[in-house]
């Protein structure tokens, strides 16, 4: 079986700063990592061979230092990686994102036919979740998002089996090969890679392609195949604290206090309610 | 792990990176570990950097885009009170033209990080997020190879370089290093500001990509043996200060109040005003000087940097120093694995380039000076007020006759228990410290 894995470098979203002046986000000093969701795939894919056989490459689109997360994979135990890197990429939406990815992915199947993608359910810095899908269509596979488990692949019927998140539950379904999954986070559990394995991933050559090696229509690749704008990022506006009754006052007082606001809150919202209803009534 | 290695470093700081770049030009099969997830990670995020020690090591570092933050022109030294204090500055244009890169400022976490590449192009291989948590000793006890916290994490190597910065636990576990007492190290904190570049060079009047150090002496921590330090970098400043460990345990002091406390000071305050905090970082100092540096070899190892105490408090001089001895270290391993002789006598070549280099000759010229200034509180509480009242009064206009001035200061100098005997004698002693 040959899987492909596709993983984002991201910036550590914990630490994202939007300026307010600008309204784009601070890049200086931040780190990056690994879209979580992508490792958790990548691992995922790495013990489907290990249970059934076969090979796991790894593709990322990203500028030259996006090379550390495939190196990550690798470290997991994934056998190739490959990394698309052009200027000619730059400033992708999701649409020309999953067309470059799309367009490696069938170079990568001409040679050694692919079974089986994996992407993480969405990126963390874009939260959007339409790379998957939109590289899916392209290539004609069935799709299966935010999968939590594989239930096992049935090499026979050529089938696989997972299990989706789905609102208010989770569903078990069985489709065709070969097909792409988005993983939810607990698809995997990530290995801390034993010694052997990480200097093994450090010393492995990660291949670069860019526009040329890819093939493919120019015009549909980076900002130029980008029909998306941005108009406007900005951080939801901070809530106000909450209200503090001073015990370092009487005690008593501060109850009431608390008990009067409490209540006066209560009353309006009631009365809010009540009235609604009222008016409701009379039309 | 089945595969073993001529040489195993622990620790991818500036000791151990120039170990392995100097190795892996001669061909020797080289292993680095770093606990950090990339060299640098752990590292404190700043400091001065030497171009001659470097350049020993790489050349080429500046054609190699070597991360330099900003190239020092100028250094100035502060001797501060409370809440005011002497500037006196030192800049030279030879710093910005036939003597650049002299000293420049780095960011640990991408100069470590582009170091190590160097090193890992010359083919080195340089393992980063794991720990070594022991050493592997052969049947006589010589060290062969380390133990990572990694599954199949056993590395045999013919010899071992401790590496692995001021907190060495290995070496102390091993017997290598003796444990440190408190007043034999220092604890720096330090902030990392940030401020557009520009604003940077306008408030220090440098351009674009010249900068401008200062050290800082006096009361600035709650009277205890303490320095501080302010650098500029591209589009930041370095403030910190550290302080010794057994004057934190007997003044009660905390880091972060102090720190706090720093940054409100008159000199420092409009520098940093407006500027963004972006980390806040502990580190240990190695200050305990030259009685403190363990044997530094044996049986299949040696110790470097830090590690091997290898830090000249004064000048604030710790990268070049773990530069220059991982180099040496380096020379000394490649003679031994030509004469294939790998035990602490095929490893003396490292104790002589030592001895023979401005490494141990500084350590010793300075051996003196921690004790002295740990055992004379006065230079960080009673003589920066009285100085700072000398030149107060001084600068005052008010009518009352210089002479007058100058017997009033003696007097508060006196009364103080600062005669002038008690200062030249004090100034006796830093000089028998440092001579
Ligand atoms: C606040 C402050 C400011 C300073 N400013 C300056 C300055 O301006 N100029 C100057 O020259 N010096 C300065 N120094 C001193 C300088 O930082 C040190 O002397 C220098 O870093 C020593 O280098 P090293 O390679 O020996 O150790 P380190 O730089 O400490 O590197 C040791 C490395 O080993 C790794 N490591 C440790 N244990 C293990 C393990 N068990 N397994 C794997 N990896 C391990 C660590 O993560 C680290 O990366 C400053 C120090 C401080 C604290």
């Amino acid at each position: 079986m040959h899987i492909i894995c596709c993983v984002k470098q991201v910036p550590d979203t914990t630490q994202v700063k939007i300026d307010p002046a600008t309204n784009t986000l601070v890049r200086t000093g931040v780190e990056s990592i690994c879209n979580p969701y992508d490792l958790v795939a990548a691992e995922a894919a790495v013990q489907l061979v290990e249970k059934y056989g076969g090979k796991v490459t790894v593709i990322s689109m990203g500028p030259p230092q996006a090379e550390s997360v495939l190196r990550e994979c690798l470290a997991l135990g994934a056998h190739e990686a490959i990394l698309l890197s052009d200027r000619a990429f730059g400033g992708a939406d999701t649409l020309a994102t999953s067309y470059t990815l799309s367009q490696a992915i069938s170079r990568i199947a001409a040679k050694d036919p692919v079974h089986l993608v994996i992407c993480g359910k969405q990126a963390v810095d874009g939260d959007t979740g339409q790379t998957g899908p939109g590289i899916a269509t392209r290539l004609g596979f069935n799709q299966f998002t935010y999968v939590s488990e594989i239930m096992g692949v049935d090499p026979e019927r050529n089938t696989i089996t997972v299990k989706r998140e789905i609102e208010g539950g989770a569903e078990v379904i069985e489709g065709k090969l070969p097909a792409l999954l988005t993983a939810e986070l607990e698809l995997s559990t990530i290995r801390y890679a034993s010694l052997p394995e990480l200097v093994r991933s450090l010393r492995q050559t990660v291949r670069v392609w860019g526009a040329k090696e890819l093939g493919g229509l120019p015009e549909r690749l980076g900002l130029k195949g980008s029909p998306t704008s941005v108009k406007e990022i900005f951080a939801p506006p901070v809530r106000g604290g909450g209200l503090v009754f001073d015990s370092g006052q009487n005690s008593e007082r501060v109850v009431k206090d608390f008990l009067d606001t409490f209540f006066e809150k209560e009353k309006r919202l009631l009365d809010g309610l009540l009235t609604k209803d009222g008016h409701a009534q009379e039309h | 792990m089945k595969e073993t290695f001529d040489v195993a470093i622990v620790g991818a700081g500036p000791a151990g990176i120039s170990a392995a770049c100097i190795l892996a030009d001669a061909g020797i099969r080289t292993i680095v570990f770093e606990r950090g997830e990339y060299p640098g990670a752990k590292n404190l995020s700043g400091g001065v950097l030497y171009g001659h020690n470097l350049a020993q090591i790489l050349p080429d570092y500046v054609e190699r885009h070597c991360p330099v933050e900003r190239n020092i022109v100028e250094s100035r030294v502060w001797y501060l009170s409370r809440e005011s204090g002497y500037n006196l500055g030192y800049r030279d244009s030879v710093f910005a033209a036939d003597r650049k890169y002299n000293a420049f400022t780095v960011g640990r976490a991408k100069f470590d990080r582009w170091y190590a590449e160097q090193a890992r192009m010359k083919g080195a291989l340089v393992v980063p997020s794991t720990v070594v948590v022991d050493l592997i000793r052969n049947g006589h006890g010589a060290v062969a190879g380390v133990v990572t916290g990694r599954t199949d994490g056993e590395v045999q190597a013919k010899i071992t370089l401790l590496a692995d910065g001021v907190n060495s636990p290995l070496a102390t576990r091993a017997g290598f290093r003796r444990e440190l007492a408190p007043e034999e190290v220092a604890l720096a904190v330090k902030e990392v500001i940030e401020l557009p570049g520009e604003v940077i060079s306008q408030r220090f009047c440098v351009s674009g990509t010249e900068g401008v150090t200062a050290e800082i002496l006096g009361e600035i921590a709650g009277g205890m043996d303490a320095v501080g330090f302010l650098y500029t970098n591209q589009s930041s400043l370095s403030l910190g200060l550290g302080a010794n460990l057994a004057d934190f345990a007997a003044f009660k002091l905390k880091p972060y109040e102090l720190i706090e406390a720093f940054k409100q000071h008159p000199m420092i305050a409009p520098l940093i005003s407006g500027g963004k905090t972006l980390e806040y970082t502990a580190h240990w100092l190695a200050e305990g000087g030259y009685d403190t540096i363990p044997h530094l070899y044996g049986d299949g190892y040696l110790i470097a940097g830090d590690s091997a105490m290898l830090f000249n408090a004064l000048h604030r001089e710790g990268n070049n120093l773990a530069m220059a001895s991982g180099k040496m270290a380096a020379e000394a391993i490649i003679e031994a694995v030509h004469r294939g002789n790998f035990s602490r006598k095929g490893l003396s070549g490292y104790g002589e380039r030592l001895a023979g280099s401005f490494i141990l000759k500084d350590m010793k010229k300075y051996r003196k000076f921690g004790r002295f200034l740990y055992q004379h509180k006065e230079i960080f509480d009673r003589l920066p007020a009285l100085s700072s009242f000398a030149a107060r009064e001084m600068l005052t206009v008010n009518g009352v006759a210089k002479n007058q001035k100058q017997r009033l200061i003696g007097r508060e100098f006196r009364r103080q228990g600062m005669s002038l005997f008690r200062l030249l004698r004090l100034l006796w002693q830093a000089w028998r410290a440092v001579k």
